[in-house]
């Protein structure tokens, strides 16, 4: 049998979807999907993620526009805040008796 | 960069690694570096998987344009779509893992990949839309339910949005099946024939028995499987014989008893023959199932380039406004 027909490997690009569930919210990574444009790809969006009022925006990105950091939790691009306790409040010891600090 | 570089550990050390994070009972992200039998296991679960929901929209999509009011034609579209969007959440996770999606559409209508055998039954009357809801959903949730901790992020996550999802499927078939028995004689005798077509099957949907079930061991020990095939069945089976009894229907199943014992129901042996026949194509709707997904497939090949053609069309457009 012939190979079925396969225009949309090279074709619809995928795109990474964020949703805002709701005001006061950062938008979040919900999941991916493909779609021949931008347009498409917020109506796709719409369709897929918020079938259930589950956001009050949408965006959409292409998945070859994201640049990003190696994944793993070894990764020495980390490295730089893994020493740095003083960063944090609690690397300072206050007496019990100091009030609102 | 790949990982291997970034990380700059040899395979072994990458292994343990991995191994470690499993054994943490954290997850394994896309860019991870994973071995080969783990990634082409998932792949293969889940495209399994992403095609059960798409062909999952047959059977019931048969009784779209016969439901018998537009607050049931309304319901069981919304049930479709939502089968729709658990075959694309599916398919995203998988693409995760290096494959594409029109690749593994391609090896759904060609029969190189398979799915669950439960959906190459047919739906005779309107009552199996309920039957399936309760029993196929249910035993889907039996399954899917301790998958939203598998090891693979996406997979897990994939999940997570689908048994939300699937609650409303299983609740709105006993529903429509509750109103169904408070009506006429003929109304009773539906639901309780199709309770005995879909019952044996809908065991069957938790896959041969342990002892016949040989990936399932490296599948746990990757913790992307937590429970094996006959725990998950019998569970199904506890959970479900109560509703049945409040729904007044009999489950087809003359060993079915209570075994206080075990605190569990003894039920019979699905008939394995059956399932194998099933899954070797020899089941009463899966060429009819395959054919009708490659026809939606072939048909709809002119939207997908002129979509294509008219983004084309407006970038170039957009670029010769910028110059």
């Amino acid at each position: 049998m012939e190979p079925i027909v396969t225009e949309t490997r090279a074709g619809w690009p995928l795109y990474e979807v964020f949703v805002r569930p709701r005001r006061g919210l950062n938008h979040v990574h919900v999941g991916s999907l493909h779609a021949p444009d931008d347009r498409m790809a917020l109506l796709n969006a719409r369709d897929l993620y918020t079938r259930r009022n589950e956001g009050v925006s949408l965006w959409v990105v292409r998945s070859d526009a994201i640049t990003a950091s190696t994944p793993d939790e070894q990764d020495p691009f980390f490295a730089p805040s893994g020493d740095k306790v003083y960063r944090h409040p609690t690397f300072y010891d206050i007496p019990e008796d100091v009030p609102h600090i | 960069m790949t990982a291997t570089e970034a990380t700059g550990l040899a395979e072994p050390g990458l292994e343990a690694h991995f191994d470690e994070v499993i054994a943490a009972e954290q997850r394994i992200e896309p860019r991870d570096w994973m071995p080969d039998a783990y990634r082409a296991t998932l792949i293969r679960q889940i495209a399994q998987h992403a095609h059960s929901e798409i062909i999952g929209m047959q059977p019931e999509g048969n009784w779209l344009t016969r439901a018998p009011s537009l607050r049931r034609k309304a319901i069981l579209l919304a049930k479709a779509q939502d089968e729709a969007g658990h075959g694309l959440y599916l398919y995203a996770a998988a693409e995760t893992l290096g494959i594409d999606r029109s690749e593994l559409t391609e090896k759904l209508i060609s029969g190189r990949q398979k799915y669950s055998s439960i959906f190459n039954y047919p739906t005779l009357t309107f009552a199996d839309v309920g039957v399936i809801g309760w029993l196929v959903d249910g035993a889907a949730i039996c399954n899917q339910v301790p998958l939203c901790r598998c090891s693979y992020g996406p997979y897990a996550r994939a999940m997570v949005r689908i048994c939300k999802e699937e609650s409303f499927h299983q609740r709105q078939g006993y529903e429509l099946l509750m109103t169904l028995m408070r009506g006429t004689e003929a109304q009773r005798r539906m639901v309780q024939d199709a309770v005995d077509r879909w019952w044996w099957p809908s065991l069957m949907m938790f896959g041969p028995p342990d002892g016949d079930s040989p990936n399932s061991a490296q599948s746990m020990a990757w913790r992307i499987k937590r429970h094996s095939n006959d725990d998950l069945r019998q569970r199904f089976v506890d959970m479900t014989v109560p509703q049945a009894e409040h729904l007044g229907v009999t489950l087809p199943d003359p060993a079915l008893r209570w075994n206080e014992g075990r605190g569990s129901w003894d039920f019979g042996e699905p008939d394995w023959s059956e399932l194998k026949q099933v899954i070797k194509g020899q089941g009463p709707c899966n060429e009819q199932r395959v054919e009708r997904r490659r026809a939606a497939h072939e048909d709809g090949a002119w939207v997908r380039e002129a979509a294509l053609a008219y983004a084309q069309k407006r970038r170039a457009e957009r670029g010769a406004d910028r110059d």
